[in-house]
C-alpha cells in the first residue's frame, strides 16, 4: 500500500447544535481516487471544506502528509498549498485574466519565477483545450471553461491532493463531460483526489473507493463495483435507486 | 432678442467674483472629500465587522445623517453650537464640519455595500490557494472593492459640490451668494440680470462637475 497522504480521525463538525459530521474517519493513500456520494445535506461538502480548514472543527484530527491541519495551524497557508480545491461555482477572480488567475498563487505565495509558472500554466491550459483563452476574463468564458480554468489554477500549485466539491453541479449537461474528462485524465496521471459528485456513472469509472456518507457518518466504504452492484446497507440501496428509472412507456405497451 | 442681462457679467470684476465664489465652494467640498473618504473607508470596513455594538452605533450615525436634511444639519452646527457650547464657528468651518459628517456617512455606506457585495467564496477560494489573509485582501478583495467603489465615490463628490449651494444660508459667500449680490447691485441698471447671472452660475457648476462625472462613467465602463 502506498503511503498515507490524508488521515481523518474521529472528525466531528457541528453547526450550533446540528451535528454535520459525526465521528468520521477516513484514510486516503497517495495516488488514490476517492469518490464521496450521499444525499444532499449529508455533510459531503462540509467534509471537503474541513480538509482544507475552511471550516472550524469541533473534534478529531485531520492530517495531511503527517502534519495536522486546522484553522489554528501556524503553517496553515503552507499546508493549504498541499491541498488543491475546486468549487462548485468555479470562483475564479473576476478582475484577473485567466492567466493571472492561475499565476497569482504560484508567484505570490510560492514565490516562483513568473516565466517558469507561465510556461507551465500555458501547457496545462493547452491540455484542457483553453490555451487561446489565456488573456480572456472569466466573464467571457462558459461555465465548463471556467471550471477547467479553476482546475488548472489548483494544479499549478502542485498540490499533493485535489478536492472537487460538486464541480459539475452548476453546469449544462454537455459541459459536464468536458470537465469530467479533465478529471479522468488527472486520475490516469495518478493524482490523489477526493471527489464529491452526483454523477454516478462517472463515480464508478474514476473511483478506487466509494464512500457513502449519510447523516454525517460513513455508512459504506467499498470499491465501486461492490458499492454500485451489491450495496451492503438498505440506505445505500435506496439512495442508488434514485438514479435508476423504470421504463414507464414500455411497460404500459406490454400491458396492452 | 430679449434682454438676457448678459452684459452685467462683463461689468467690473463680476465674472472674476463669480469664479472666486465657485472657488470657495470647491475648496469646501475638496477639504470635506479629502477628509471624509478615508474616514468613510474606515467606518465602512468597521460596519462589516460582526460586533453588534459597533454596527449599531455606526448604523445610528448613518441613519441620523441621512434622515436630516443637510440644511438642518448646517443650522444645527452653525447656530446650534454657538448657543449650546458658545463656539464661534465661521460659516466655512461649520460647512466643512457638516460636509465631513455627511460625506463620511455616505462614503461608509458605499464602502460597506461594496465590501459585502464580494461573495464569501472569493475569500475562500483565495485562502484555499494558500494566500494569507493580508494577501487575500491585497490581491483579491481590495481590487474588486475599488472597482465597485471608485465610480460611486466620484458621484458622491459631485453631489457634495452641488450641495455647497446650501451654505449661503449660513452666510458663506460662495458662487450662488455672489450671484445674488451681483443681481441685487444691478437691480436698477439691468433688471434682467438674474437670467444671465444664474445662467453663468449653471455653467460654472456644470464645468466643475461634468468632467468628474465623465470620469466616473469612463471608469465604470472600463471595469465592468
Amino acid at each position: 500500500m502506498a503511503e498515507e497522504l490524508l488521515k481523518i480521525e474521529h472528525l466531528t463538525k457541528k453547526f450550533e447544535d446540528n451535528m454535520i459530521l459525526d465521528d468520521v474517519s477516513l484514510t486516503v493513500h497517495r495516488g488514490e481516487v476517492i469518490v464521496v456520494v450521499g444525499p444532499s445535506g449529508c455533510g459531503k461538502s462540509t467534509m471537503l471544506r474541513c480538509i482544507n480548514a475552511l471550516e472550524p472543527i469541533q473534534g478529531g484530527t485531520i492530517e495531511i502528509d503527517g502534519q495536522q491541519i486546522s484553522q489554528k495551524s501556524k503553517n496553515l497557508t503552507e499546508l493549504r498549498q498541499k491541498v488543491g480545491m475546486v468549487f462548485q461555482s468555479y470562483e475564479l477572480f473576476p478582475h484577473l485574466t485567466v492567466l493571472n488567475n492561475i499565476l497569482l498563487a504560484p508567484t505570490k505565495v510560492q514565490k516562483r519565477e513568473k516565466e517558469e509558472v507561465k510556461k507551465e500554466a500555458m501547457e496545462l491550459l493547452d491540455r484542457v483545450g483553453l490555451k487561446e483563452k489565456a488573456d480572456s476574463f472569466p466573464r467571457q468564458l462558459s461555465g465548463g471553461q471556467k471550471q477547467r480554468v479553476a482546475i488548472v489554477r489548483a494544479l499549478c500549485m502542485h498540490p499533493e491532493i485535489l478536492l472537487f466539491d460538486e464541480v459539475t453541479a452548476a453546469l449544462d449537461p454537455e459541459m459536464v463531460r468536458e470537465v469530467l474528462d479533465v478529471m479522468l485524465q488527472l486520475a490516469q496521471q495518478g493524482k490523489t483526489m477526493v471527489i464529491v459528485t452526483h454523477e454516478m456513472q462517472f463515480a464508478r469509472a474514476i473511483a478506487d473507493r466509494v464512500i457513502f456518507l449519510e447523516g454525517g457518518k460513513i455508512v459504506e466504504d467499498a470499491d465501486p463495483d461492490t458499492f454500485f452492484d451489491h450495496p451492503q446497507t438498505e440506505r445505500a440501496k435506496q439512495f442508488l435507486n434514485v438514479f435508476t428509472f423504470e421504463n414507464v412507456k414500455h411497460k404500459t405497451a406490454e400491458e396492452n | 432678442m430679449p434682454d438676457l442681462g448678459l452684459e452685467v457679467l462683463l461689468k467690473g470684476k463680476n465674472m472674476m467674483r463669480l469664479i472666486g465664489g465657485l472657488g470657495i465652494a470647491l475648496k469646501i467640498s475638496l477639504i470635506s472629500v479629502v477628509v471624509s473618504i478615508p474616514l468613510g473607508i474606515l467606518l465602512g470596513a468597521l460596519m462589516t465587522w460582526k460586533n453588534p455594538i459597533t454596527k449599531a452605533i455606526l448604523r445610528l450615525y448613518l441613519e441620523f445623517i441621512r434622515i436630516m436634511p443637510q440644511m438642518v444639519l448646517l443650522f444645527l452646527v452653525y447656530f446650534g453650537s454657538t448657543r449650546a457650547f458658545g463656539w464661534d464657528l465661521s460659516g466655512e468651518t461649520a460647512s466643512i464640519i457638516v460636509f465631513i459628517l455627511w460625506g463620511t456617512a455616505e462614503m461608509s455606506d458605499l464602502v460597506r455595500g461594496a465590501l459585502s457585495s464580494i461573495p464569501k467564496h472569493q475569500y475562500e477560494s483565495s485562502e484555499a490557494l494558500g494566500l494569507s489573509k493580508v494577501q487575500t485582501y491585497l490581491y483579491i478583495i481590495i481590487p474588486q472593492t475599488l472597482r465597485r467603489l471608485i465610480p460611486l465615490s466620484i458621484n458622491l463628490i459631485t453631489r457634495m459640490i452641488k450641495t455647497t449651494s446650501l451654505i449661503l444660508m449660513i452666510g458663506v459667500v460662495e458662487v450662488l451668494k455672489v450671484a445674488q449680490q451681483i443681481i441685487e447691485a444691478n437691480r436698477m441698471a439691468s433688471p434682467n440680470a438674474a437670467f444671465g447671472i444664474y445662467l453663468a452660475v449653471f455653467l460654472l457648476y456644470f464645468l466643475a462637475c461634468w468632467p468628474i462625472s465623465m470620469l466616473a462613467k469612463y471608469l465604470e465602463k472600463r471595469w465592468k
